[in-house]
């Protein structure tokens, strides 16, 4: 059994959990332990071998590997305590304030005291039973992360003939990833009339390789009992019902699972921590701080991002929090509200203070063109040619705006103009 | 006749298991369990509800078999879970009646529960079934009470007979399928398999969904097995609300009903349905939209509220071996001496499989004019897993001090550590469903996704075995096809051949 105490503790070690770590470090907290749960940093980066990563944070275009070895390099140069292959089980609010994370390492349990937690566990990947893919279950299903951790972590291939369930970035970037070794990837099915991901993987990843995809498609049934040997689609109507008639099948060995993403929030939510049913993230206000005074939520257990680099911006903002926390203590204040409006499916921070700048980090319910994203009651509004639910939006609003707020809430809504 | 009598049981299901623990008690068998999956417990016995059944269910008229070893196996099993360390709930089963009608059937079920012995049945009010079963539906008007049912892991119990069994002397044999028996002068001299020929002089045909074929091979039978389908839904451990009670409706004349159950791992699950199968069909284990309506239909009908269905975490099917005649089939034959069966093991098989297991003891008695001698030697207990999760925070610390694979958590869902996976690789998993059903692992929230690889890690290390050839049930059920470039390495190939 062993017991530290430190000032703070960070709960994954992925890019938001590192980029926490480095920031709190140049921030001045001196003692702080970094809980990873795998045998190496840097979350699902080191397996994400394309292009795309940092252009915003680091402000060059990069792989995962490289991401994550930037980060791991300033790392290095902080007195930040890893402890990898550590599984944090349970996290306690002591009547003091203080927190304590217990759980377990290869050969011993472990008990680490702080003043504040970063939680970053980031999130896991949806399986078929949750969007009712029906038929046997045969080897040979897997969801997109997890063929990514066979063929690039630890390289096996785990098919020949492959279909993509869903267009999101992730999807389209392993229907790519299939096709440069080799595999005959048949197709990317979409339940949506519309692909899920960016514009340039749509081009990249599947025009430049000559993989159709199939939008307003469901896959309903997996057929194979020992290994897949197909799968069964049909056209879906607006309301993505069935459309009789319409069905199809698809020879293949393996279909993978691009079918959404969820916040890793159990230890939260059983330490106490409100969650937001639309993010299924934990509620939190502009300090990221959630309902639990003193822990904090950053990346994709906050709120599931697009890009690597919010989730790494999360972190740092998140650092910024504890480490005001640590030296002089967050201010009580009353927070206002933030409330979802027209075509607002989902928004971060949910509370606010108003005296300081905020990044709110969102999602649309619906595609729509031409649109402002109005804050109504600070009289301030952002243009965008257009809104996908698929891409996140970011805006940055500042404490001088925020203090003209004089309603308990400001609600945020999307109009076509 | 003196001698050892070798015994060949076709099936390491529960009915096989549970006969092969019997032999396992003495000297005079050498007893070898054939099983044509990777695993044991994958067929029949993997896929059901995992009810220990009070008895009241069967007609003792129409199916004196079923009636008289389902309440036998019934006692048994109170023993067995306790030597076998098997995890289950004794927490009995309702029958819940909806009117007048119902109630009638209540009353039939009663009486032909005490005509099968079955002890402490009553019929309850509204007001009694309301706090056995805080849970059941508030139109319910009556049930019927049966506290001495329970809720197993079958899985587990199959894992258990068969790990004792082998303790005690058993030969497993595993992917081995029967291709043909030998039979000289009337007499069983021998199974061909497709990995050798046993010599036996008996042979047990426990082969659930294929045991019509088994019995075809040894010319006797006359018989056929139907296919009928079963599906299920399992909801997330965190769903509310649960049951703590086994809820049935009435029965009809196909089936028990949709049941809603909650797990030995405190899972809340519902079904089956029943769906009969062509013949050709005994690997269908495919999920139906219509089934599974049917199912969520039914189930919502027992209980007050089932949880969201955004808390389901899986479906499955199994099937079950429906005899032509309705009845099991437990018989030896007068024109091959040594061919016993152990057949048409539907529900309640699982319930009855103890029971059966003393009845073939009786019948190789009989057949073999034996008075069998107890094992000096055999040992009556076996204990599971030792399970990270159901440990104390103190157990923890100590396992993890003595073991430090405990301390390494390999599916966070179910909290399943290295160690445990180890150790069910000991006791003889070699497959990622292997481990799962030994412990858990890849069972929880995620079905797989975060830790399927991990445990293919494990296996592949202790197995000494390439990644991608480990597999999720056996030969041709590899998790990769190759290693990444596979389909490179061949392509030269073939092109460096047409070159050469």
């Amino acid at each position: 059994m062993m017991g530290e105490n430190y000032d703070l503790a960070i709960i994954g070690g992925g890019p938001s959990g590192l980029a926490s770590a480095i920031r709190a470090w140049k921030m001045g907290v001196e003692s702080i332990v970094l809980l990873e749960e795998s045998n190496f940093l840097g979350g699902v980066l080191p397996q994400c071998i394309h292009p795309g990563f940092g252009l915003h944070y680091f402000r060059e275009d990069l792989t995962g590997p490289e991401f994550a070895a930037k980060l791991l390099d300033q790392l290095k140069s902080t007195g930040v305590n890893v402890l990898s292959g550590s599984y944090a089980e349970h996290l306690e609010i002591k009547s003091s304030g203080e927190k304590e994370i217990s759980g377990y390492m290869y050969g011993r349990a472990f008990k680490v005291k702080c003043k504040a937690v970063i939680y970053a566990a980031g999130c896991r990947e949806r399986s078929r039973f949750e969007v009712n893919i029906l038929g046997d279950r045969p080897v040979g299903v897997y969801t997109a992360g997890e063929a990514q951790t066979l063929m690039d972590m630890y390289g096996v291939l785990p098919g020949s003939e492959i279909v993509v369930v869903g267009s999101g970035d992730v999807g389209l970037i392993m229907a790519r990833r299939f096709a440069l070794e080799g595999a005959d990837v048949k197709a990317v099915v979409e339940v949506m009339p519309y692909p899920g991901g960016l514009t340039r993987n749509i081009v990249q990843c599947l025009e430049d390789f000559h993989i159709p995809l199939y939008l307003s498609c469901m896959v309903t049934e997996i057929k194979g009992s020992g290994r897949v040997e197909g799968v069964k689609i049909v056209r879906v109507d607006e309301k993505l019902n069935p459309i009789n008639g319409s069905e199809n099948y698809l020879k293949c060995n393996a279909v993978i699972l691009a079918v959404g993403l969820k916040p890793r929030v159990e230890l939260l939510a059983k330490a106490g921590a409100l969650i937001d049913e639309a993010t299924g993230g934990p509620v939190v206000n502009d300090w990221l701080e959630t309902t639990i005074p003193g822990v904090f939520a950053a990346g994709n257990v906050l709120v599931i991002n697009d890009l690597v680099d919010y989730a790494a911006e999360q972190g740092e903002r998140a650092a910024e929090s504890a480490a005001k926390l640590i030296h002089e203590g967050l201010p009580a204040f009353k927070f206002k509200r933030v409330v979802l409006g027209r075509n607002v499916r989902l928004i971060v921070p949910h509370l606010i203070s108003c005296i300081q700048d905020v990044t709110f980090y969102g999602r649309v319910g619906k595609p729509e063109e031409n649109v402002q994203f109005r804050f109504e009651e600070i009289g301030r509004a952002f243009k965008l040619p257009i809104a996908r639910p698929s891409e996140m939006f970011r805006f940055k609003i500042s404490a001088d705006d925020l203090l003209r707020l004089r309603d308990e809430k400001i609600m945020v809504n999307v109009v076509k103009v | 006749m003196g001698g050892l009598i070798r015994v060949a049981i076709i099936g390491a299901g529960v009915v096989g298991a549970s006969i092969s623990r019997v032999l396992s008690m003495f000297e005079d068998f050498e007893v070898h369990l054939i099983e044509k999956e990777a695993d044991v417990g994958w067929g029949v016995s993997k896929a059901n509800t995992g009810i220990i059944h009070a008895g009241y269910d069967d007609e003792p008229d129409l199916f004196p078999l079923r009636a008289k070893l389902c309440a036998e196996g019934n006692l048994i099993w109170h023993e067995w879970v306790k030597d076998l360390d098997i995890p289950i709930r004794w927490c009995g089963s309702l029958v819940l009646a909806f009117n007048s009608e119902g109630e009638k059937i209540l009353e039939e079920l009663l009486d032909r529960g005490i005509r099968n012995g079955v002890p402490s049945l009553e019929i309850i009010d509204r007001e009694k079934l309301k706090m056995l079963e805080p849970s059941s539906s508030k139109n319910a008007t009556a049930a019927l009470w049966a506290p001495t049912a329970g809720q197993i892991s079958p899985w587990d119990a199959v894992a258990a007979l068969v790990e004792n069994s082998i303790a005690n002397g058993v030969k497993l044999h595993l992917s081995t399928e029967v291709r043909g028996i030998k039979i000289v002068e009337g007499r069983i001299s021998g199974l061909e398999t497709n990995k050798s020929f046993l010599e036996v002089d008996c042979v047990i045909n426990a082969a659930g969904l294929y045991a019509d074929k088994i019995s075809e091979m040894a010319g006797v039978g006359g018989y056929y097995i139907k296919p009928k389908k079963g599906e299920y839904l399992i909801f997330d451990k965190d769903a509310e609300p649960k049951v703590s009670r086994i809820i049935f409706p009435t029965p009809t004349p196909i089936s028990k009903g949709v049941v809603v159950t909650t797990t030995t791992d405190g899972n809340l699950m519902i079904g089956p349905n029943a769906q009969d199968l062509p013949q050709n069909l005994r690997e269908d284990k495919s999920n139906t939209y219509d089934g599974l309506k049917f199912i969520w239909e039914s189930a919502s009908n027992l209980v007050n509220k089932l949880p969201p269905r955004n808390k389901v975490i899986r479906f499955f099917a199994g099937l079950r071996p429906e005899p032509s005649g309705g009845d099991f089939i437990i018989r030896d034959y007068d024109e091959v001496f040594g061919f016993i069966e152990a057949s048409g093991m539907r529900s309640p098989g699982l319930t009855s499989a103890p029971a059966v297991a003393q009845m073939i003891l009786d019948a190789l008695k009989a057949k073999f004019d034996l008075n069998p001698k107890l094992k000096a030697g055999w040992n009556r207990y076996r204990r599971r897993i030792k399970r990270f999760s159901e440990m104390t925070f103190e157990e923890r610390i100590k396992a993890v001090n003595e073991n430090p694979g405990y301390g390494r958590i390999i599916c966070v869902d179910e909290l399943v550590a290295e160690a445990e996976i180890v150790e069910a690789i000991r006791r003889g998993a070699t497959t990622i469903d292997g481990i799962k059903f030994r412990t858990r692992a890849c069972m929880g929230t995620c079905q797989g996704s975060s830790c399927t690889y991990k445990v293919a890690v494990i296996l592949a290390r202790e197995l000494n075995v390439p990644l991608w050839s480990v597999s999720l049930k056996g030969p041709g059920t590899e998790i990769g096809i190759g290693d990444v470039k596979a389909l490179f390495k061949e392509k030269n190939k073939l092109e460096g051949e047409n070159q050469g």
